[in-house]
């Protein structure tokens, strides 16, 4: 009953972000565009490397293709869906505005995902599903049934894993009042390192984003299954096959931490 | 000039005000150089193909880039927009200062402050620490600091010409943004532009956006030699003057028919 009720909450939300943004059609039709353009001048940047290198520690442009279409995918659907944490530290916690949400009954978190969402981030999602089209197409890639599961759930684990990392940058305001820049190192910059083969990375990059952040479970483990590819530091193939569940055990444990901030807060009174 | 100083100083002085911030920003930059510098390390080590440039250069190339990042014209000055919004642009005009020699001014010191404050300690870590090399020779680093003076004023010149398109559209968000990418793929943000296919080569020289980046840069690295150096900054120079001009002759268009705003 209680979750039923809180996800009829929660699509109402989402209806009432989305007309909200309908209102502005040209400018809602300008900011999808010019996504989906960024995006591909960023894929344009990335051929030329290869078409200068040829591979990349033998990975080749289309196998790149795969865990760029995977990363961008997962990234554009929490950039969608926890935008409302991204906003949290300057737009609600600085105007002290968190004092509302805390007087109804309903969790916080649930609210502060309602804040936002941001559609024209969908035009990075279909930027990266037409790079994943084509790597597929150029890979000749025979998708099972388990395959095919196991790309969708490992896009749906990384978004997970970045809406925790948006969690995690939320809690921190409770702290220091401004949104820290800090975390787009490991937001923007964790799409950024997915977009290429972990094993490229220095010894210490790697592990931090294997065991302290789990961004090689969002694409580089199951791609390394998709493909039939071996890691040089030998991950075993039950871990490639159950990625997705560590992107969502990390959300949880956010979660976890987030209720833990909630208690602490103090109120700027402004 | 004396406002573009006056300017200048107050919004360093306001920077300086938020120290946790600008820290937060350094770090942010040396994580996204670490990324690229990683990125072509492993690139270099793939292949024995030759490049259009070497990894040491590369390198110069990739940290001069963090650190002069915010020089890039990739966002509105909010007072200015704020202005024209609100309606106060009527006040400017009133000034002493010509409004264009106003907004240039503003755009001109609202850059480079946050560049100077990012780009002092991000060159001081990364030159002994991280692999930046030193300017090829005294000769590159004169070049360097006049090309970087140059890109300076290009910046200035593109973002107030953006900025007098404020005197058709009040929000104008769009064209800023086609804009953005404009420049990231041509100034070489997002990877050196000599890495881009050859039959491209002819259009990113063709194109003001390099002056911004891609000419100091490889000046600094000795990958443009000295010999080189002054029909570089002269392509500069020119493309500078016509943005400059174009700016000017909107500004005269578009104040004669400003509706101002409010009340």
């Amino acid at each position: 009953m209680k979750i039923k009720g809180s996800l009829r909450l929660l699509l109402h939300y989402v209806a009432v972000s989305v007309r909200g943004q309908m209102q502005y059609k040209t400018s809602f039709a300008i900011g999808l565009v010019a996504q989906f353009l960024l995006m591909g001048v960023e894929w344009i940047a990335i051929w030329s490397l290869f078409a200068r290198f040829g591979n990349l520690a033998g990975w080749t442009l289309p196998e790149v293709a795969l865990l760029y279409g995977m990363a961008n995918m997962a990234f554009a659907i929490s950039e969608t869906a926890a935008r409302g944490f991204d906003i949290f530290g300057y737009r609600v916690v600085k105007q002290g505005d968190f004092d509302w949400l805390l007087l109804r009954p309903r969790s916080t978190a649930l609210q502060v995902a309602g804040l936002e969402f941001r559609l024209r981030y969908l035009g990075r999602f279909a930027q990266g599903a037409v790079v994943l089209a084509w790597a597929t197409a150029k890979l000749g890639i025979g998708w099972t049934l388990a395959k095919a599961g196991l790309a969708a759930a490992a896009i749906l684990g990384g978004a997970c894993m970045f809406s925790g990392l948006f969690v995690l940058q939320a809690v921190l305001s409770f702290w220091t009042t401004e949104s820290l820049e800090i975390l787009n190192t490991v937001t923007y910059g964790g799409v950024e390192t997915a977009q290429y083969p972990l094993a490229i990375y220095r010894d210490w990059f790697r592990k931090f984003f294997t065991y302290v952040i789990p961004l090689a479970c969002l694409n580089y483990f199951p791609a390394l299954a998709i493909l039939g590819r071996t890691d040089p530091s030998g991950v075993p193939a039950v871990i490639q096959w159950m990625s997705p569940v560590f992107g969502m055990l990390f959300l949880l444990v956010t979660l976890r931490i987030w209720d833990f901030g909630v208690r602490h807060y103090r109120s700027t009174g402004s | 000039m004396r406002p573009v100083f006056a300017i200048f100083s107050a919004r360093f002085r306001g920077l300086l005000q938020y120290r946790a911030a600008a820290l937060a920003g350094l770090a942010t930059q040396f994580f996204w150089g670490l990324i690229r510098l990683m990125i072509f390390d492993a690139f270099y080590r793939s292949s024995t193909a030759p490049q259009p440039m070497d990894y040491a250069q590369v390198a110069v190339y990739i940290w001069l880039g963090q650190a002069f990042f915010a020089l890039l014209p990739q966002w509105m000055d909010g007072e200015i927009q704020e202005s024209l919004r609100s309606g106060t642009v009527a006040y400017e005009m009133l000034r002493p200062v010509g409004l264009y020699e106003l907004w240039f001014a503003r755009n001109l010191a609202s850059r480079t402050a946050p560049v100077i404050l990012r780009a002092v300690p991000l060159l001081a870590i990364a030159i002994p620490f991280l692999g930046l090399g030193l300017p090829a020779s005294w000769t590159a680093a004169g070049a360097f600091c006049v090309a970087m003076v140059a890109a300076a004023l290009l910046s200035a010149a593109i973002a107030t010409l953006m900025t007098t398109t404020l005197l058709w559209t009040v929000s104008g968000e769009g064209i800023w943004q086609l804009l953005a990418l404009t420049m990231w793929l041509f100034s070489g943000t997002l990877i050196p532009l000599p890495f881009f296919p050859e039959w491209l080569q002819p259009l990113v020289n063709a194109l003001p956006f390099r002056g911004l980046m891609d000419v100091p840069f490889r000046i600094w690295s000795g990958h443009i030699p000295p010999s080189a150096v002054l029909p570089n900054l002269a392509s500069v120079a020119c493309w500078t003057a016509v943005i400059i001009g174009m700016g000017r002759l909107l500004i005269a268009r578009g104040t004669r028919k400003l509706v101002v705003q409010g009340g």
